[in-house]
């Protein structure tokens, strides 16, 4: 019950008047960001966040949690209105979305959007609050070997429940390990793959990377496909809101399918987008009319919102118990964080109580003020979008050329940003996912030093990643999830061998 | 887009499988360097554990199999990623306007400092792509750099890079 007393004390540290004001500016600005093409919740908070250097850390976090938030509630309005998902994770919601604003109901998509959206982000704060000081209090008993554990863990379930092909999950994986290898060796103070050249010698960092990747990468994208905004009304009334509300209770089992869903994909990084799919894809075969999916059934958009929203939001658990990020977005947060000065980890959870419940308070707030401005600001950003394209690139361009330069403040990350740019253009085209890659960036440092650590402890001997049950279960756990894909075929195959054989015996 | 089925619908234009086979290969090539690198700097399993290249070796070889997956498994379908188009030529025009200016832009911030290359980039862009008159083009392209320096340069004291004008104004 310590935790209830911790919470509402988080609470009268984000209900300031400072912090209030912050949370509207960060929901404003992550809306803008996710109906923005080229800008995402990942680069956006990357570009917004040597801004908040100046800030206390506790404001500054909120802040960028919140414009996380917005671009999460963005991407939906962009998917419903004009077909065009603002973020990966909102793609499945265009399947549905899409064709209940050409049949004129755009209000009660949205309505049901932003709600299961709201939802979902409210069920995985729940679960944060409850989960979070118990994984924080359980990981202070870790080591070297149960932390490698857990980053190969994240590793294995990004390769097994990939929906790219495994080789090109592979490969992207590897080129995020090579790039964090790149520059001065903690361990042993030798200098990799620099060839020379001063600017290697602090190696990558993945906030470039984000930025390319995901920001001047779409863009180069959206030339290609050659947008014009044509999309439908965006209006919400207070009638449209109530009468949607009154239908959405009926889809309660949907909605909690994609909390789970969500929650589980989240936590286990497998991302906000993939546990979308999953949710959108359970829903369609759980249903008893599947042929209305994908005509417009508002379930088919209450399901991937849940769950990508849940996802998002139950992405931070890892990031704040064991300093290992389950998204992109969650990564840069974690980047935020260590430049604060803040290390993630199951000590934040006792140093820095305060600091702590003040974000997880924030959460519970962020989404309410958040849910309040979508629903009454939609019109303006529809009217955003429909500012062509010619003015918009440019901009986005030097927002992100800015964003790349601040990291640093060296002009070869801008050159960098670029070459991200043009690969992250084939990468995507050629379907190797961004997000391990991004991932693979900022934990191999980690992973690979927890390895050594753990090598240094045991002598050079790999059994201590089973040396007891704890690290020898998620060793475990890791390498099904990596085999998943080959596993399940085996059991399929199995399964349709009993089949065969009851039918013959039949 | 690649779920072109008949893949005769579009125009003509860069064939995926080669774009695939040359990704794949770059894939390998960094292998290939990662790979020399680790074992200049030892990649070997010393006694306390592995030596300083021992990961990036290992990474090298996983990026060399898996670019030769990718390599085995499109010559594979050969035949039938033929209709398979990455981007029509002239869908590659308009990738190629905002890429090559791109590029300038990014040269042109360390002679002409970031605001008045920034204007420059977006006045250019929007008059040569969307034919905008005067008072549109200057006014976004203007105000864009002119919020900027208020926001970094006044607001957050956050430097950004700056050229000849910004120090004849005193910056």
């Amino acid at each position: 019950m310590e935790d209830i007393g911790n919470l509402l004390h988080g609470f009268a540290v984000a209900l300031t008047w400072q912090n209030l004001l912050f949370m509207l500016v960060g929901i404003l600005l992550g809306v803008l960001i996710g109906v923005l093409p080229g800008l995402g919740g990942a680069n956006g908070v990357a570009i917004l966040l040597p801004l908040t250097f100046s800030m206390s850390p506790t404001s500054a976090i909120i802040m960028l949690s919140c414009i996380y938030w917005g671009a999460l509630f963005g991407g939906a309005i962009t998917s419903i209105l004009f077909n065009i998902p603002g973020e990966p994770w909102s793609v499945a919601t265009t399947f549905d979305g899409y064709p209940m604003a050409q049949q004129g109901r755009a209000g009660e998509a949205m309505t049901a959007a932003f709600t299961s959206s709201f939802v979902g982000a409210f069920v995985a704060v729940m679960v944060i609050t409850f989960l979070a000081p118990l994984v924080a209090r359980f990981a202070l008993k870790f080591g070297p070997p149960e932390y490698f554990s857990v980053q190969f863990l994240t590793f294995c379930s990004f390769i097994g429940m990939s929906r790219e092909p495994p080789a090109k999950t592979i490969a992207a994986m590897m080129i995020g390990f090579a790039l964090a290898a790149v520059g001065l060796d903690i361990v042993t103070g030798q200098l990799r793959m620099t060839f020379g050249t001063t600017e290697l010698l602090q190696g990558f960092d993945f906030l470039i990377a984000v930025i390319g990747l995901f920001g001047l990468g779409e863009i180069l994208l959206t030339m290609e496909e050659g947008l014009a905004f044509k999309g439908a009304k965006g209006r919400i009334d207070a009638k449209v809101v109530w009468e949607t509300w009154k239908k959405l209770p009926r889809y309660w089992m949907t909605s909690l399918r994609g909390c789970l869903i969500g929650c589980w994909m989240g936590i286990t990084p497998g991302g906000a987008t993939p546990a979308s799919f999953m949710s959108y894809g359970m829903a369609r075969r759980m249903s008893k009319d599947k042929d209305s999916f994908g005509n417009g059934n508002i379930e088919g958009v209450v399901a991937p919102e849940t769950a990508a929203h849940a996802a998002g939001t139950s992405a931070l658990l890892p990031m704040l118990t064991l300093g290992i990020p389950g998204s992109p977005t969650a990564a840069v947060l974690l980047g935020g964080l260590l430049i604060w000065g803040l290390q993630p980890g199951p000590l934040l959870f006792v140093e820095k109580k305060e600091f702590v419940w003040g974000l997880i308070a924030s959460m519970y707030l962020g989404n309410i003020v958040g849910l309040l401005i979508v629903l009454t600001t939609v019109p303006w950003w529809a009217a955003i979008l429909r500012i062509p394209f010619s003015i918009i690139a440019p901009v986005i361009v030097v927002i992100c050329a800015v964003g790349a330069y601040t990291v640093h403040n060296n002009l070869f990350d801008v050159f960098m940003m670029v070459v991200f740019g043009v690969a992250g253009y084939f990468f995507k085209k050629l379907r190797y996912p961004l997000a391990p890659l991004v991932l693979a960036l900022v934990l191999g440092d980690m992973a690979e030093t927890s390895f050594r650590q753990s090598m240094l402890l045991s002598g050079g001997n790999v059994s201590v990643f089973w040396s007891n049950g704890l690290v020898g279960s998620i060793m475990t756990l890791a390498l099904v999830l990596l085999l998943w894909p080959l596993i399940s075929r085996g059991l399929g195959a199995w399964k349709q061998r009993i089949r065969a054989a009851e039918d013959r015996a039949a | 887009m690649s779920e072109n089925a008949n893949g005769e619908a579009g125009g003509p234009g860069l064939r995926t499988r080669w774009v695939e086979l040359a990704v794949a290969l770059l894939i390998m090539l960094g292998g290939a360097v990662v790979v020399f690198d680790s074992m200049r700097i030892g990649a070997k399993w010393a006694s306390d554990g592995p030596q300083a290249g021992y990961f990036p070796f290992l990474v090298g070889c996983a990026l060399i199999l898996s670019g030769l997956a990718v390599v085995v498994g499109t010559l594979r379908h050969w035949s039938r990623l033929a209709g398979s188009v990455f981007v029509e030529y002239d869908r590659l025009k308009p990738v190629l306007t905002m890429l090559v200016p791109t590029v300038v832009y990014v040269i042109a911030i360390r002679y002409l400092g970031i605001y008045v290359a920034s204007a420059v980039f977006i006045g250019a862009f929007m008059v040569w792509k969307g034919k905008y008159g005067v008072v549109p083009t200057l006014s976004v392209s203007l105000g864009v750099p002119i919020v900027m320096f208020a926001l970094f340069e006044i607001w957050f004291l956050v430097p950004l890079p700056k050229g000849p004008l910004e120090r004849m104004l005193g910056y």
